[in-house]
C-alpha cells in the first residue's frame, strides 16, 4: 500500500518527463509495400513477398507516409531535415518477418520541433511548452496470438499464432526532449500534451488517432530529482498507455513509486513498465539493462529521403489551423459558454458546425441543431452524426427558413428527422410532404371561424377578457391547420376577432 | 549446334535452321550427359524449359515479333527466385522452398522469351570463391575437373564452358561472376550498381550485390545484359536512367583514342607469372587495335578486401535473420514444447554451412554497440576513400583494367580451410563492388604454367558500362585472330557428345 500522498512525492521531488508517441499513419498501403492496411481483414490477407520478408524481396517507401510525416514535423514546428535515412534495427522476433525493423535512426525526418499545452493551475490558465526531439518513420510488426499458458505472453504459451497484416503499417514515433519544470502539473501537462498532440493530427488527417484501438500509443518516462538538484533521476519507461485518463494516472503512479524507493533509499531500476488498466500501477517489463543491441546502421536496399524545399513549402502553405487556437477563436466568434464548447468538442461537432456557420447560419442555431436534435437522432440509431444523410447544407438551409418564418421549429425538427431517413434534401422532403407554414390570413381566418363557432362558450370567455381561454382556441386552430401555423400569427388573428388586442 | 555462340543461335532459330524446343532438348541432353561430372545444376526444369521454348517457337510460327534472344537457354544462378522453382541459394536452409513470384530479372528473361534451363550450383547464399560452399556439393571445373570452377557462381560459368548453356545469369558481390568466368575461360560482367534490378535477388550485401549477364563471347553477354537491365520501381536503389547501350559496343569494338589505365596495385606480387603474361600480352594487343595505356594508381585499394569483410558480412548478418523457420525453408526442432527461440535456433544452426555462420558472426561483431565506428565505420569510409581513387584514375583514362584474379583455377580443397587465402581471390575484383562500378572479365589465354584459363578484367565508370564491352570486343576478336579459336575450343570434351 502506497504510504506516500502525492502531495508529500511534490514536496521534495521534482519529475521530469519524457514522452514517446507511436501513431499509426492511415495511409491506404503499407510503409513499403502495396497491400492494404485497412483493419479487421481475415489474418495474412494483406500480405505480399515484401511484408512477409520473403528471400529477395525489397521495400519501396511509401510517399504518402513521407508526406504525412513531413506535414506532422510542419504542424509540431520542427525542422524538416534536407536528407533523412531509414536504418535497420535488428531483433529476433517471430511477429516480425524480417527480423529487423526498417526505422529511422540517427537521421530522423523531422527535429528540434515544440507544441505549446495550456492547462489549467491554481493560478489560472497555464501554458507548457514541451519541445520536440524529433519525428521519424518506421514500421510495425505483425500480431502474435500466444494459445495457452497463463501469461498470455510467448513464454509459456501452447503455441502461438502469427498475423502478418499488421506488418509493414507505416507508423511514425513523436519523441519530445525531457520535460522539466512541470512541478506537481506533470501528470495534467503529459495528458494535455497527448490530447493537443490527438487533436493536431486528426486535423491534419494523417491517422485515426483512436487510442483505444492502438492507432496513438503513448510510452511515458518519468524521473524524479530532489527539488533544486540538477541531476536527472534514473528513468522508468511505460508502456501500453492506451486512453487520455491512462496518461495521467501512469504519470502520477510513477512519480509516487519512484519516490517511495528513493525514500527508502533504493534505486529506481531503468527499464519497461507495462500499465494496467484496471489498478493504474505498472508491472516490471524487461530491464533495460538487459535491453538487446540492436545493431543499427542504415538501409542499404533504401536510398535517403531528401524532400525537396518547394514541396516542404507546399506542404507549409496546406497546415490546417492549429486546433487548439482554432477552437479558441470560434468560442470567441460564436460567444459560445465554456460549457457548451467543450461539449461540441466531445460530440466531435465543431467541425459541422463551422460548416454550417460558414453557410451562412446562425452560430447559436447552427450548434443547437448538431449538438441537439441530431446529435439525439445519430444516438438512438447507434451511429455517428458524420454516418448520418445530413449535411451542413442542409441545417443552413433550414435554419435559414426557420429565420424567414418559412418553417415553424416544430416543422424543422420533421424536416430534419426525413432528411436523416434519406428522402433528400430539405427543399424536397417540404416538397414532397407538404410541409409550410400556414400564413394566409384569410385560411387562417376561416379556421378561427370554425374554431370561434364549433367553440362559442370559450370564445365568449376571451371576449370577455379572460384571455387565459385563448389557448385551448389557438391549439384547436393549430390542429386545424394540421401544425403548419405559425402560432404567434394565430393568437393574434384570433384576439383580434374576439375584440381582444394582441399584445 | 551447343557450341555455337548466342547470337549465333538466336540467327538459326531467326531462318528457321532450328528451333527453340530442338535448342534447349540439345542442352537438356548435354546436361544429362556432362552435369554428373560438372555439378553445374542444382535443379533442371525439364518441362517448364521444354514448354517456354515450345511457346516461341509458336509465337515464331505465328510471325510475332520476338526479342534478340528468344528461344535461346539460359542457366540460371539459384540465387535468383523462379516462381514455383525450387530456389534454394545453396544452402539447406532453402531447401523445398519454391518462391510464389519472379524475381524482375526473371521476369524481364521470361518476356524476352529467353528459355530458362534450370538453377545453377553457388557458394552458399554467394558466400565464397570456390562454390565449395555450396550444401549441395562442389561444383568442377570443366577445364580441370579436380579445379574449383570459381564462386560463388561457379554453377554458371560452369554451365558455360562445359557447353550446358550459352547464356546464364549470375550475381556479383565481390567477384561472383568475373572470378568464376575468369577461371572458366568464359566472360562475365557486373553492372554499375543500380543497373539491374535486385528485386528477387536473394541478398547477401544490400550495397553489393549486383546480378549481371555471362556468356562466351563479350557480344553474348552483351544481348543478355539489354535484356536484364534497367530501371525497376520495386528496387529504390535501381537507377532511373537509359540502359547504356552495351550490344553496339560490343558490335564495334572500337578502342581507338580510348585511354586504357592500368591499376598499378593490382599487378605485382601475389599474382601467378602466367596470369601476368597473359594480362601484359593482351594489353600489347589492346595497344595495336589503337588504344593508349597509361598507368593509373589505387593506393586504397589495398584496404578493400578488408573493408570488404566488414561490410559485407555487416549486411548478411541482418540480411539472413528472415531464416527463421516460421515461414518458409526449413524447420528443426519443432517438437511438442518446443519454443520459437530453440526453433529458430535449432535451424539456423543446422541449416547454415560453416561460411555463412563465419560472416554472420563476424557482421554481427561488426554491428556491435561500442565496435559499430571502428568496423563498420571505418569500413564505410574507406569505401569513400575507393570510389575517390576510381574517380582520380577515371580522370585520366576511360577504363581501368588489371588481370581479374591473382592465380588460375586452384584444386578443389586447397583453400578449403584457409578462408585468408580464399578471400585473398578477390582482391582485384571487389574494389568494383566498393565503388558500385561496371567491370567484365574475358578470357585473355591460358597461364604457361598450368594450361588454365586466365581472366582479363576491364572496369568503367558508373553508367558508363559500354566502355568495357568496347575494349572487351576488341580484346576479343585480337585474341581470336590470334588462336584462330576460341579459348574453349582447348578445353577438354568431358566425353559428351558434342
Ligand atoms: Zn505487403
Amino acid at each position: 500500500m502506497s504510504a506516500l500522498t502525492y502531495e508529500d512525492v511534490i514536496s521534495k521531488y521534482e519529475p521530469v518527463l519524457g514522452l514517446e508517441v507511436h501513431v499509426e499513419l492511415n495511409t491506404n498501403s503499407k510503409m513499403f509495400c502495396g497491400c492494404s492496411t485497412i483493419f479487421g481483414a481475415e489474418p495474412n490477407t494483406q500480405t505480399c513477398p515484401v511484408c512477409l520478408a520473403l528471400p529477395g524481396a525489397l521495400p519501396v517507401v511509401n510517399e504518402k507516409a513521407i508526406e504525412s510525416t513531413i506535414l506532422i514535423g510542419l504542424a509540431l514546428n520542427c525542422s524538416i531535415a534536407a536528407f533523412s535515412r531509414f536504418a535497420r534495427k535488428n531483433y529476433f522476433y517471430p511477429d516480425m518477418p524480417k527480423n529487423f525493423q526498417i526505422s529511422q535512426y540517427d537521421e530522423p525526418i523531422c527535429v528540434n520541433g515544440y507544441v505549446d499545452v495550456e492547462i489549467d493551475t491554481d493560478e489560472g490558465p497555464q501554458s507548457f511548452r514541451i519541445e520536440i526531439e524529433r519525428v521519424h518513420m518506421e514500421e510495425d510488426t505483425g500480431k502474435s496470438l500466444h494459445v495457452g499458458g497463463s501469461t498470455g505472453r510467448i513464454h509459456g504459451a501452447d503455441y502461438s499464432l502469427l498475423d502478418y497484416n499488421r506488418a509493414g503499417i507505416p507508423l511514425v514515433e513523436i519523441v519530445t526532449k525531457i520535460v522539466p519544470g512541470t512541478g506537481k502539473y506533470a501528470p495534467e501537462v503529459a495528458k494535455a500534451y497527448v490530447a493537443e498532440l490527438r487533436d493536431i493530427l486528426r486535423a491534419l488527417g494523417v491517422s485515426d488517432v483512436k487510442m483505444e484501438q492502438g492507432s496513438l500509443r503513448c510510452d511515458a518516462n518519468v524521473s524524479l530529482r530532489l527539488i533544486g538538484s540538477d541531476v536527472l533521476g534514473t528513468r522508468s519507461e511505460t508502456k501500453n498507455v492506451n486512453s487520455l485518463r491512462s496518461v495521467e494516472r501512469a504519470v502520477r503512479g510513477e512519480m509516487i513509486r519512484h519516490a517511495e524507493l528513493l525514500n527508502k533509499g533504493e534505486k529506481v531500476v531503468q527499464e519497461t513498465r507495462h500499465f494496467q488498466e484496471d489498478t493504474g500501477l505498472t508491472r516490471s517489463g524487461r530491464s533495460k539493462e538487459q535491453a538487446e543491441d540492436y545493431r543499427y546502421f542504415p538501409e542499404p536496399d533504401l536510398v535517403p529521403v531528401a524532400p525537396d524545399a518547394e514541396w516542404i513549402e507546399k506542404l507549409r502553405a496546406s497546415l490546417p489551423e492549429r486546433p487548439s487556437l482554432r477552437r479558441k477563436r470560434l468560442q470567441e466568434q460564436w460567444s459560445v459558454p465554456d460549457k457548451e464548447m467543450a461539449a461540441m468538442i466531445n460530440a466531435d461537432v465543431l467541425n459541422i458546425v463551422e460548416e454550417t456557420v460558414l453557410l451562412g447560419a446562425d452560430p447559436t442555431k447552427a450548434r443547437s441543431w448538431w449538438l441537439g436534435e441530431i446529435s439525439r437522432l445519430a444516438n438512438e440509431k447507434e451511429v455517428t452524426i458524420s454516418e448520418l444523410a445530413i449535411t451542413a447544407k442542409d441545417v443552413a438551409e433550414i435554419v435559414s427558413l426557420v429565420a424567414q418564418g418559412e418553417l415553424t421549429d416544430k416543422l424543422a425538427r420533421q424536416v430534419v428527422e426525413s432528411v436523416i431517413n434519406g428522402e433528400g434534401t430539405p427543399a424536397e422532403v417540404i416538397a414532397s410532404r407538404g410541409i409550410k407554414v400556414v400564413n394566409d390570413d384569410g385560411a387562417l381566418m376561416a379556421a378561427i371561424e370554425k374554431v370561434c363557432s364549433e367553440q362559442s362558450e370559450t370564445a365568449d370567455k376571451v371576449r370577455n377578457g379572460h384571455l387565459p381561454a385563448a389557448g385551448a382556441l389557438i391549439g384547436a386552430v393549430m390542429k386545424e391547420t394540421k401544425g403548419q401555423a405559425d402560432a404567434a400569427r394565430v393568437r393574434e388573428l384570433l384576439l383580434g376577432h374576439l375584440g381582444q388586442a394582441a399584445n | 549446334m551447343i557450341k555455337s555462340s548466342a547470337a549465333e543461335m538466336a540467327q538459326s532459330l531467326a531462318s528457321g535452321a532450328t528451333t527453340s524446343v530442338a535448342l534447349t532438348q540439345a542442352h537438356l541432353n548435354r546436361i544429362a550427359e556432362v552435369d554428373e561430372k560438372v555439378h553445374a545444376f542444382l535443379h533442371v526444369d525439364t518441362d517448364g524449359a521444354l514448354k517456354q521454348a515450345a511457346e516461341i517457337d509458336a509465337s515464331r510460327a505465328r510471325g510475332e515479333k520476338l526479342s534478340p534472344l528468344a528461344g535461346v537457354p539460359l542457366a540460371l544462378k539459384d540465387v535468383l527466385v523462379q516462381k514455383d522453382v525450387p530456389t534454394t541459394c545453396g544452402s539447406k536452409i532453402l531447401e523445398g522452398w519454391r518462391p510464389p513470384y519472379d524475381s524482375t530479372v526473371v521476369s524481364k528473361l521470361k518476356s524476352a522469351g529467353v528459355v530458362i534451363l534450370g538453377k545453377t550450383n553457388m557458394d552458399e547464399f554467394a558466400m565464397g570463391s570456390s562454390t565449395e560452399n555450396s550444401a549441395y556439393g562442389p561444383t568442377h571445373n570443366p577445364w580441370d575437373l579436380t579445379r574449383i570452377p570459381g564462386g560463388s557462381g561457379g554453377g554458371s560459368s560452369a554451365a558455360l564452358a562445359a557447353f550446358e548453356a550459352p547464356l546464364a545469369i549470375g550475381t556479383d558481390t565481390g567477384g561472383s561472376i568475373r572470378q568464376p568466368a575468369a577461371v572458366t575461360g568464359t566472360v562475365g560482367v557486373k553492372p554499375t550498381y543500380g543497373g539491374v534490378s535486385r528485386y528477387g535477388l536473394v541478398a547477401f550485401s544490400s550495397s553489393l550485390d549486383q546480378a549481371g549477364p555471362c556468356a562466351r563471347t563479350v557480344l553474348d553477354t552483351a544481348l543478355l545484359h539489354e535484356v536484364i537491365a534497367g530501371h525497376d520501381p520495386k528496387d529504390s536503389t535501381s537507377i532511373n536512367a537509359p540502359v547504356p547501350q552495351v550490344v553496339a559496343a560490343a558490335k564495334s569494338g572500337d578502342v581507338k583514342g580510348m585511354k586504357i589505365g592500368v591499376v598499378k596495385e593490382l599487378n605485382g606480387d601475389g599474382y601467378q607469372a602466367g596470369v601476368r603474361q597473359r594480362f601484359e600480352e593482351s594489353l600489347e594487343l589492346l595497344a595495336q587495335a589503337g588504344a593508349e595505356i597509361v598507368e593509373v594508381s589505387a593506393p586504397n585499394f589495398e584496404y578493400a578486401l578488408a573493408a570488404y569483410y566488414l561490410i559485407a558480412p555487416s549486411e548478411c548478418s541482418s540480411n539472413l535473420a528472415r531464416f527463421d523457420a516460421m515461414r518458409y525453408g526449413l524447420r528443426v526442432g519443432d517438437t511438442d514444447g518446443a519454443s520459437a527461440e530453440s526453433v529458430m535456433n535449432m535451424t539456423r544452426e543446422v541449416g547454415f554451412g560453416r561460411e555463412v555462420k563465419r560472416r554472420i558472426l563476424l557482421g554481427t561483431y561488426a554491428l556491435s554497440s561500442g565496435y559499430y565506428d571502428a568496423y563498420y565505420g571505418s569500413a564505410q569510409k574507406v569505401r569513400t576513400l575507393i570510389t575517390q581513387d576510381f574517380n582520380n584514375a577515371f580522370a585520366k583514362c576511360d577504363v581501368m583494367v588489371s588481370p581479374t584474379c591473382p592465380t588460375t583455377a586452384f584444386k578443389i580443397g586447397e583453400k578449403a580451410n584457409d578462408p585468408l587465402a580464399m578471400y585473398l581471390n578477390d582482391i582485384a575484383t571487389i574494389p568494383v563492388n566498393m565503388a558500385g562500378i561496371g567491370g567484365m572479365s574475358l578470357p585473355c589465354g591460358v597461364a604457361p604454367e598450368d594450361g588454365l584459363p586466365v581472366g582479363f578484367q576491364i572496369m568503367s565508370p558508373v553508367m558508363q558500362d559500354q566502355r568495357m564491352y568496347s575494349v572487351g570486343a576488341a580484346l576479343e576478336a585480337a585474341l581470336l585472330s590470334k588462336w584462330g579459336a576460341p579459348l574453349l575450343s582447348q578445353a577438354p570434351s568431358l566425353g559428351g557428345a558434342a
